[in-house]
């Protein structure tokens, strides 16, 4: 079944901008799926307009089947949503902003506290649950969201970018309550500026840029377009200058830092056992640039590219 | 799960939630206006209504003392809504109601009689200070218990609608500073409008703050500029319109979706 089914839909706000010029998509049942795009691209008009705060122009949209025009109540509560902003009362103490949020689902105290009181202790909260929201931090607040999200039970999470500005460790750990939700039967839709994040989460992608999707693949898929990979090699013993390994690309950064491109196809024991034939010994490796962010890069770049051919074509004419 | 469950339960929440805002905040919502409305009781009820002697066949303090406490039903019940709708707008907290199965008549509803809650709470105190100052008999308790309730409704949708068209706190401030308050001074809170020429006192007959301060004095004291009926039946009709006109607006997501 899908869980998310968007058909030609199309957003126009009244200044006159085309947010959404008629996109499609679909999103398994138990999918976690990255919803990517640069600022300004059309994701958070998407998930606005599936969740109800943002009016769509036309097209279809149903969740779980249930089509948003026909029935939205039952739609919204199939959904629960972790949305980019702050958006809780901030003198509201933690644990109220939870029940009430239960409340509004029709979940009575009764129904809804023991819930509250899991979701709390499992996002490291439980402790704060009498303190007012504006005394958490940063990572903390970003929590209480999810908490409050989840309260009802939803089949589909929508997560509009639910780590930025969370420092790593809490990032990571907050990635492991995300992946044993989905694994527990929770689809959940992640927009993300963090590459790496859904490059590690996430099973299906699709890249929507300028209001239209340019993507919509499987991660894997994706992933297995990339042509070449640059990789990092911090020496153990510095060189003067920089090695020939015959089929590779090879620049030295500086004395110490050796960086390899490697083409799709090639193995890097090859680039070792060249390494060994120089007597190079290697301190440790790693990936130049994040797979997926050197994807996205390409990818809306080429959009930019053609967007900006057609704008100089049209002037030419015009002239 | 049944709709109508979830109605209820998610307007008790509504409603909750703002009973639990203004008395979280009581140095704000409930102490000031029992400290004002003490003022008016001390200055203009004992002090210089000493001197006025009887209006309306009352003492003065007796003949202020309905409109006193109408004038603080109605600033409070509306003012509660302003604030804490725009509020909600301002915090975008708001988009917790919209993205849940919450129909837009549950959602006013929940705020107006929060409203409302302020506005008959903030009376009751100032009638328990009344009581420090002049006797209280109830002349009519159906048409007090009435008026006060139906106005208390009409200024808190009447807030309601000012908070969806508030872009700024200014905004929130505009209609109660520069409408509400000229309204209520001039609603026959410390006056007779007999005591007007009559070219005014037709004049006066257009403010409805008028209507609601006389029924209610009908209700405390048996005496009326206005006829009580006409004034609850055109309050009725008021509502109806504000009602209708804030439900219509929200469902079209005036200054809550794009």
């Amino acid at each position: 079944m899908k869980a998310l089914s968007i058909q030609n839909l199309q957003k126009t706000y009244g200044n006159g901008f085309e947010a959404l010029k008629g996109i499609s998509l679909d999103v398994k049942e138990g999918d976690f799926f990255a919803l990517l795009g640069p600022n300004g691209a059309g994701k958070s008009t998407t998930l606005g307009i599936v969740c109800s705060l943002i009016r769509k122009t036309s097209g279809k949209v149903s969740i779980f089947g249930v089509d948003i025009d026909e029935d939205f109540a039952k739609a919204k509560q199939l959904i629960g949503v972790v949305p980019q902003e702050f958006n809780f009362g901030v003198f509201e103490k933690v644990e109220d902003i939870v029940l009430t949020s239960a409340g509004y689902q029709g979940l009575t105290q009764k129904e809804a506290r023991p819930r509250a009181e899991q979701l709390l202790r499992d996002l490291g909260l439980w402790d704060k649950r009498h303190a007012q929201a504006r005394m958490l931090s940063g990572g903390m607040k970003r929590r209480l969201m999810i908490a409050r999200a989840l309260v009802h039970r939803p089949k589909l999470l929508i997560l509009d970018e639910p780590t930025a500005g969370v420092d790593i460790e809490l990032r990571r750990s907050m990635w492991s309550f995300m992946q044993e939700i989905n694994r527990q039967g929770t689809t959940i839709i992640l927009t993300t500026h963090y590459l790496e994040e859904a490059e590690s989460l996430c099973r299906n992608i699709a890249i929507i840029d300028k209001g239209e999707i340019i993507k919509n693949t499987s991660m894997k898929s994706l992933l297995g377009e990339l042509s070449s990979e640059t990789f990092v090699l911090d020496l153990v013993q510095p060189l003067k200058e920089t090695p020939q390994l015959a089929g590779f690309v090879t620049r030295l950064e500086d004395a110490t830092t050796l960086e390899i491109e490697i083409q799709k196809g090639q193995s890097v024991s090859q680039v070792f056992a060249l390494l060994l034939e120089h007597k190079i010994e290697v301190l440790s490796l790693r990936n130049k640039a994040n797979r997926l962010e050197e994807l996205f890069v390409s990818l809306v770049d080429k959009t930019a590219a053609s967007g900006f051919k057609a704008e100089k074509i049209t002037t030419e004419v015009s002239v | 799960m049944n709709s109508v469950r979830i109605y209820w339960v998610a307007f008790t929440t509504i409603l909750i939630k703002e009973v639990r805002r203004f008395t979280r905040i009581w140095a704000q919502t409930l102490l000031p206006p029992a400290i004002t409305m003490a003022l008016y009781f001390v200055i203009f009820g004992n002090l210089i209504g000493s001197r006025i002697g009887e209006m309306g066949g009352f003492n003065y303090m007796q003949f202020i003392m309905p409109g006193l406490i109408m004038m603080s039903v109605i600033t409070n019940s509306y003012s509660n809504v302003t604030s804490s709708f725009f509020s909600s707008k301002f915090q975008k907290s708001i988009e917790e109601m919209l993205v849940a199965p919450v129909p837009s008549w549950v959602i006013l509803t929940g705020f107006v009689l929060g409203g409302v809650a302020r506005g008959l709470l903030v009376g009751l105190i100032v009638t328990i200070l009344a009581l420090f100052f002049t006797e209280l008999t109830v002349h009519n308790l159906f048409v007090t218990i009435t008026v006060v309730f139906l106005t208390a409704v009409l200024f808190a949708t009447g807030g309601f609608i000012n908070a969806l068209f508030a872009r700024s706190f200014d905004d929130v401030s505009i209609i109660p500073t520069f409408i509400l308050t000229p309204l209520t001074y001039l609603g026959g809170v410390f006056y007779s409008i007999q005591l007007l020429p009559e070219f005014w006192q037709k004049v006066s007959l257009f403010n409805p703050v008028l209507y609601m301060v006389n029924t209610f004095r009908f209700g405390i004291l048996g005496v009326s500029d206005i006829n009580q009926w006409t004034a609850l039946a055109a309050i009725c009709v008021f509502i109806v319109l504000l009602f209708s006109l804030a439900l219509w607006l929200l469902e079209r997501g005036r200054g809550l979706r794009q």
